[in-house]
């Protein structure tokens, strides 16, 4: 045949384009599993380490069971839907892209030592693209217990480095209301007053230098997201009073 | 090509039959890469991705098996197709051949090493685009056999994976005093004499100064490299 006609390159793409998509699909239908069970376990694993158990992720799955006592799918209007489970089935990036009244915000309540935890998930955009994490509330629903970061393309050695330590421990005991009860949330500053970041009822944290976009979109991610979860509280303190 | 490579080619193109395995043509195809003939210091090509990469030695690791194995059997691939390959769509080819391996590599990751197929996520695509694939396959597997397109996808990936790994070790070190994530300069050094980590280091440029500094070593040492005028 020749190898420069026509039919002979639409034979051979075509015989081409069906071996390889067959070989690509096998391989990904075949190591789905192990890429979703992966994928959970680091799920819980970042959930974890915001109440400060830092475990790896092979264990993460039975000290989850063991930590978090509720999973709450709460409604906008702050009432618990019970069809759903927060975990698997709540998908925060596609739920914020719903119409606001169908959203559907997961709350996981853990015990540690009997102290009561809540840790809310959140989801915002950086600088290249989405950043996501958990933050762990004490009791009062108010001080910061821990955060944990991820991102998925910010710029290494700058904005990347939310996901650090030393960051991530500046947010520890500051608090996301004001004195009246106003939701504040964390502001990430640069040049604030306070670098060692010893006040911590300033509601801000010190900026990674060259990182500013990533620090905004930190800030607003977590007033944004605690701000789904203020009727949910409100529920919750008329309750308790 | 001359008259006596001409001759019948062996079960699948392997090369010719009364050619030893590793003749020396063989050896230079694998070794002229990682000197002479290296991608990144001679021929400047896959830079991108030598900087992005380089921050740290463990992802510049990774990426180096990565490239291996894209470019060993991308390499093979399109040697064992090359006489039935239409001419007018070769560079489609060559694309599909070789992104079909890196989401390949990439599955792979995602299943077996998690946290590695995390940190490169966004440079596993880099693959695609890396210059030095797509020119052995058009420069050299194209028109040889496969055995010797083995070997030259073997020689120009480890080439590239030396200085990747040469400029992670020392961005790493001098930026983060770390080595595969493990803290080298000990804490004395930091808190007697002073001594601070270099944070730029971490930044690209320095990446391309490392890669100058390399380049400048090299030619001082291999006389060949140094052009007449």
């Amino acid at each position: 045949m020749d190898k420069n006609s026509n039919i002979y390159t639409f034979l051979f793409v075509g015989v081409m384009v069906i071996g390889i998509a067959s070989i690509l699909a096998f391989t990904s239908q075949t190591l789905k599993p192990m890429q979703k069970e992966n994928v959970k376990n680091e799920k819980m694993q970042n959930i974890l380490s915001t109440i400060g158990i830092n475990v790896s992720r092979e264990e993460a799955e039975g000290l989850y069971s063991k930590y978090i006592k509720e999973e709450l799918a709460l409604k906008i209007d702050g009432s618990v839907n019970e069809s759903l489970n927060p975990f698997s089935e709540i998908n925060l990036a596609k739920e914020l892209k719903k119409d606001y009244k169908n959203q559907h915000f997961p709350l996981y309540v853990a015990e540690v030592e009997s102290e009561k935890y809540y840790i809310i998930e959140l989801r915002g955009v950086g600088l290249w693209d989405a950043i996501w994490g958990y933050i762990s509330l004490k009791s009062d629903f108010n001080t910061i217990n821990g955060v944990s970061f991820d991102h998925k393309g910010e710029t290494a050695g700058l904005g990347a480095e939310i996901t650090k330590d030393w960051f991530k421990e500046s947010f520890v005991d500051e608090k996301v209301f004001n004195e009246n009860g106003e939701l504040v949330g964390i502001t990430v500053l640069k040049g604030n007053n306070d670098p060692k970041n010893q006040d911590k009822n300033d509601h801000e944290v010190d900026a990674i230098s060259g990182s500013t976009i990533t620090g905004d979109g930190v800030t607003n991610m977590i007033k944004e997201r605690l701000n789904n979860y203020l009727p949910y509280l409100e529920k919750l303190n008329i309750a308790q009073l | 090509m001359d008259k006596k490579n001409t001759k019948k080619p062996s079960f699948l193109f392997i090369g010719r039959s009364d050619e030893p395995i590793l003749s020396k043509k063989n050896r230079k195809l694998l070794t002229d890469p990682l000197d002479d003939n290296n991608p990144i210091t001679v021929q400047v090509l896959g830079i991108c991705s030598a900087l992005a990469i380089t921050v740290q030695l463990k992802p510049a690791v990774v990426m180096t098996m990565s490239v291996i194995f894209v470019m060993a059997c991308s390499n093979v691939i399109i040697s064992v197709l090359r006489n039935l390959i239409p001419n007018r769509i070769r560079i489609i080819v060559f694309l599909v051949v070789i992104s079909s391996l890196v989401a390949l590599v990439d599955q792979f990751l995602k299943a077996y090493a998690y946290d590695v197929s995390k940190e490169l996520s966004i440079f596993i695509g880099l693959i695609v685009t890396n210059c030095i694939v797509m020119g052995r396959l058009e420069a050299f597997a194209l028109g040889n056999g496969v055995w010797k397109s083995f070997l030259d996808g073997i020689g120009n990936a480890i080439g590239y994976g030396i200085i990747l790994i040469i400029v992670a070790f020392f961005r790493e070190l001098f930026g983060a005093g770390t080595l595969w994530g493990i803290q080298v300069i000990p804490d004395f050094i930091y808190e007697e004499y002073g001594y601070v980590n270099n944070g730029f280091m971490l930044l690209s440029p320095m990446a391309l100064i490392t890669v100058g500094l390399i380049i400048w070593i090299q030619r001082s040492r291999n006389r060949t490299l140094i052009e007449e005028n």
